[in-house]
C-alpha cells in the first residue's frame, strides 16, 4: 500500500498549526506514489470532529481520532505504542510527524519500535517507490545534507516552518480508535505544566520574531523588543544566550545552535552581534532585519535591511512605524 | 547509583568549515574534535549526582578509536570507567548507533542512562530516544531540570512556549537539554588520573543502517543585505521596504 499517515500534534485539545503542514507535505508524498492520507489525532473526547474539518482542508483524506481520558497531555509510551500498531497494521508506505518538542519525542521511539530508521528534522522531502529523499541541515545549519532512507514505512519528522501548509480540500472520513496502551498506565507522569514568560505566541510558530541581544544592556529595556513585537500584533520575542545567560529572558527564549531554531517570516534583531551560534538558529528566516551601532557587526552580512544606530533612538521610532503601517496609516 | 552518559565526538566546526571534495563529507583537514556540546552537560549532570548520593558514572563512545581522546576527557572530568564501542566510522543513521548503544547498556544495571538532547554534528536528536525504546526504560527528553529522590525522579521538559513536570521511575533514559548544567573544566589532578585509566573496548553491534548520506552542500547563500541607512530618520524608508518589497507587513 502507498498510504501516507501523519501524527496531527494537538496541545490543549487544540490542533497544532504545525499539523497543517505535516499534512501538507504528506499529500504531496502520497500523490506521489498514488495514496492516500491518513491523521492520527490524540486527545481528548471531541478532538476527532474538530480535526477531521481542519485536517481534511489540507489534504486529509481519513482522520482517526484516538480519544481517551488521559490523552488530554502528550503521552508519549501511548502515542509511541498507538502510532507504531498503526503504522504496522495498515501497511503505510511512509509516517510523518512534527519536529517539534513533541515530535522529536515520538517519532524516535515509534521507529524504534518498528525497528525502522528516522530521518529527523527534515527542511524538504520526497518520496519515491523505493525511497524517501530528504533534506536535513547539518553542523547546526552550516550545511544541508541530502539523506536517502530505505525501508518501509519511511519516518521523518518535518522542521515546524519548514513547509507552507497549502489547502488541498476535501471531506475526510472520521474513524475512532482506542489507543494500543492506556495512557493512565504509562511510567512517565506529567505532574503540572509550568509557566514560562507569557507564552503568547510561539518562537516556532510566530510569523514574526523580534529578538535582542546585550545591547539592549538590562532585563527592564525588553519592554522596547516587547512593544515592537506587539506592534507588529503577530510577533514572538527571542533573545541571545548572552541574554539568557544573564536571566534577563528565560532561557527557552533563547535562539541558535543550543537553543530553538527558527524560521519566521521576518526577524528583526536588535542588539545582536550576530555571533554564528546565533545564526545557526535564525538564518533561515526569510527576511531579516538588523538594528545595530556597529555597522561591522556580523549580523548585517546576513541582513536584508540594517539601519545602523542607537537601538534605544531607532526602536521606538520603528514601533510608531509599524503601527501605523498596520493601522493603514 | 549507577550512571551511564553516552558521548558522541564530534568536529569543531566553529573555526573551520569545509565540504570534502566527495562532496558528501566534511574536509577533514585541520579539525579538532571534542565532546558534543549536549553531552558535556549530560556528563556534569552525572558527576554532581554521583558527588551527592555516591556511586560511579561510566561513559559510552562509538566510534573510531579516535574517540578515546573524549572518553579521557570525560575522565579528566570525573568519569569512573570509559567504553570504547569500536567501529570504523560512526554512522550518520541514529537506529544503527543507538542498535549497539543498547545491546552494551542492556545489562549494565545502570539507574541512569543519559544522552545529549542532540548531537552537534548530525543532529539528529534520535539515539537517546530510540535507545529507551529497545531498552524498555521509561524516557524524558530534552530535560532542563532534574531531581532525584527514593528511586523515583523528576524533571523539566521544554516544549514550544511552555514547560512541564514529569515524574518517572528508575532505572530511565534521559536526554538532556541547555541549561541544567554548564560542564566543569577538567582539574590537573583529574587529567593525570585520566591517563592512567583503562578503558574498555568492544566490537560495536552496529544496527542495520538504512539513512545515509548523498550529499552535502552549504546553505543557499543569501543576497547581499542592504543598508537602509543610519539613526532613527532611516526608519520610514524601512517600513517601506518591507510593506512593498518584503512584502512581511
Ligand atoms: C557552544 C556554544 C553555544 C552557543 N549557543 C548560542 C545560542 O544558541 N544562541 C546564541 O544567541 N548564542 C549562543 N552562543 C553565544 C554566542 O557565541 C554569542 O556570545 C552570543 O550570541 C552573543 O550575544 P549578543 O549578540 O546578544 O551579544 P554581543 O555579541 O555582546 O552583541 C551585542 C551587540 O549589540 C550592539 N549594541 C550595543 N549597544 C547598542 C545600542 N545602544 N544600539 C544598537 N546596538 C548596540 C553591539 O554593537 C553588539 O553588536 C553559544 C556559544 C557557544 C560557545
Ligand atoms: N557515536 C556515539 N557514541 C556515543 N553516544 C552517541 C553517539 N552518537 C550519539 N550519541 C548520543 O546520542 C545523543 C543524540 O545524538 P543524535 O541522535 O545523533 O543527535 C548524543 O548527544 C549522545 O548522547
Amino acid at each position: 500500500m502507498a498510504n501516507v499517515l501523519v501524527v496531527a500534534e494537538s496541545r490543549g485539545g487544540e490542533l497544532r498549526s504545525v499539523a497543517n503542514e505535516v499534512v501538507t507535505a504528506a499529500r504531496k508524498a502520497a500523490d506521489a506514489v498514488g495514496g492516500e492520507v491518513h491523521a492520527l489525532v490524540f486527545g481528548a473526547p471531541g478532538i476527532g470532529a474538530a480535526a477531521r474539518e481542519s485536517l481534511g482542508r489540507f489534504g486529509a483524506d481519513a482522520v482517526v481520532a484516538v480519544e481517551a481520558a488521559g490523552l488530554e497531555h502528550y503521552d508519549a509510551e501511548s502515542l509511541a505504542a498507538t502510532t507504531a500498531e498503526r503504522l504496522k497494521a495498515g501497511g503505510y508506505r511512509a509516517g510523518l510527524f512534527a519536529a517539534s518538542a513533541q515530535g522529536r519525542d515520538l517519532a524516535p521511539r515509534v521507529a524504534a519500535a518498528l525497528g525502522v530508521s528516522l530521518a529527523s528534522d527534515v527542511t524538504e522531502l520526497e518520496l519515491s517507490k523505493d525511497a524517501l529523499v530528504v533534506k536535513h541541515p547539518v553542523y547546526a545549519g552550516k550545511a544541508i545534507a541530502t539523506l536517502r532512507l530505505a525501508g518501509t514505512p519511511a519516518l521523518a519528522s518535518i522542521r515546524p516552518g519548514s513547509i507552507d501548509a497549502a489547502e488541498a480540500p476535501r471531506t475526510a472520513r472520521l474513524e475512532t480508535a482506542p489507543p494500543a496502551q492506556d495512557p493512565t498506565a504509562s511510567r512517565v507522569k506529567v505532574r503540572e505544566m509550568l509557566p514560562r514568560g507569557d507564552a503568547k505566541l510561539d518562537l516556532g510558530e510566530a510569523p514574526v520574531i523580534v529578538a535582542g541581544g546585550r545591547g539592549l544592556r538590562a532585563a527592564e529595556n525588553f519592554k522596547l523588543v516587547e512593544d515592537l513585537a506587539a506592534a507588529f500584533g503577530n510577533a514572538a520575542v527571542g533573545a541571545t544566550r548572552a541574554v539568557t545567560d544573564d536571566g534577563w529572558r528565560p532561557a527557552t527564549d533563547q535562539i541558535g545552535q543550543t537553543g530553538r531554531m527558527v524560521n519566521p517570516n521576518l526577524y528583526v534583531a536588535v542588539g545582536i552581534s550576530g555571533a554564528i551560534q546565533h545564526l545557526a538558529g535564525m538564518r533561515t528566516s526569510r527576511t531579516i532585519v538588523a538594528i545595530n551601532r556597529d555597522k561591522d557587526a556580523p549580523i548585517f552580512k546576513l541582513a536584508d535591511y540594517g539601519i545602523v544606530g542607537d537601538l534605544f533612538e531607532i526602536v521606538p521610532r520603528l514601533t510608531e512605524e509599524v503601527r501605523k503601517a498596520r493601522s493603514g496609516g | 547509583m549507577k550512571i551511564a552518559v553516552c558521548i558522541k565526538r564530534v568536529p569543531d566546526t566553529e573555526m573551520r568549515f569545509a565540504i570534502a571534495s566527495d562532496g558528501k563529507s566534511l574536509d577533514q583537514a585541520g579539525l579538532k574534535y571534542d565532546i558534543s556540546d549536549f553531552d558535556g552537560y549530560a556528563v556534569e549532570v552525572a558527576l554532581r549526582l554521583t558527588e551527592k548520593d555516591g556511586g560511579e558514572v561510566a561513559v559510552l563512545c562509538l566510534g573510531p578509536d579516535g574517540v578515546q581522546e573524549t572518553i579521557r576527557k570525560a575522565f579528566s572530568m570525573g568519569a569512573a570507567r570509559g567504553v570504547q564501542l569500536k567501529a570504523d566510522a560512526v554512522p550518520f543513521d541514529g537506529f544503527a548507533i543507538a542498535s549497539a548503544l543498547a545491546a552494551e547498556l542492556k545489562d549494565g544495571g545502570y539507574d541512569l542512562i543519559l544522552f545529549g538532547r542532540q548531537s552537534a554534528d548530525s543532529g539528529n536528536g534520535t539515539v537517546g530516544p530510540m535507545t529507551a525504546q529497545m531498552l524498555g526504560l521509561p524516557c524524558v527528553t530534552a530535560i532542563s531540570h532534574l531531581e532525584l529522590a527514593d528511586g523515583r525522579g523528576t524533571a523539566h521538559r521544554e516544549l514550544e512556549g511552555s514547560a512541564e513536570s514529569v515524574e518517572f521511575p528508575l532505572p530511565a533514559v534521559l536526554t538532556i537539554d541547555e541549561g541544567i548544567a554548564r560542564p566543569r573544566l577538567p582539574s590537573l589532578k583529574g587529567i593525570m588520573a585520566a591517563k592512567k585509566k583503562t578503558i574498555d573496548v568492544r566490537p560495536a553491534q552496529l544496527g542495520e543502517e538504512r539513512l545515509t548520506v548523498q550529499a552535502m552542500a552549504l546553505p543557499p547563500q543569501r543576497a547581499a543585505g542592504r543598508i537602509v541607512g543610519e539613526g532613527p530618520d532611516a526608519v520610514p524608508e524601512l517600513v517601506r521596504l518591507l510593506k512593498t518589497e518584503a512584502k512581511v507587513l
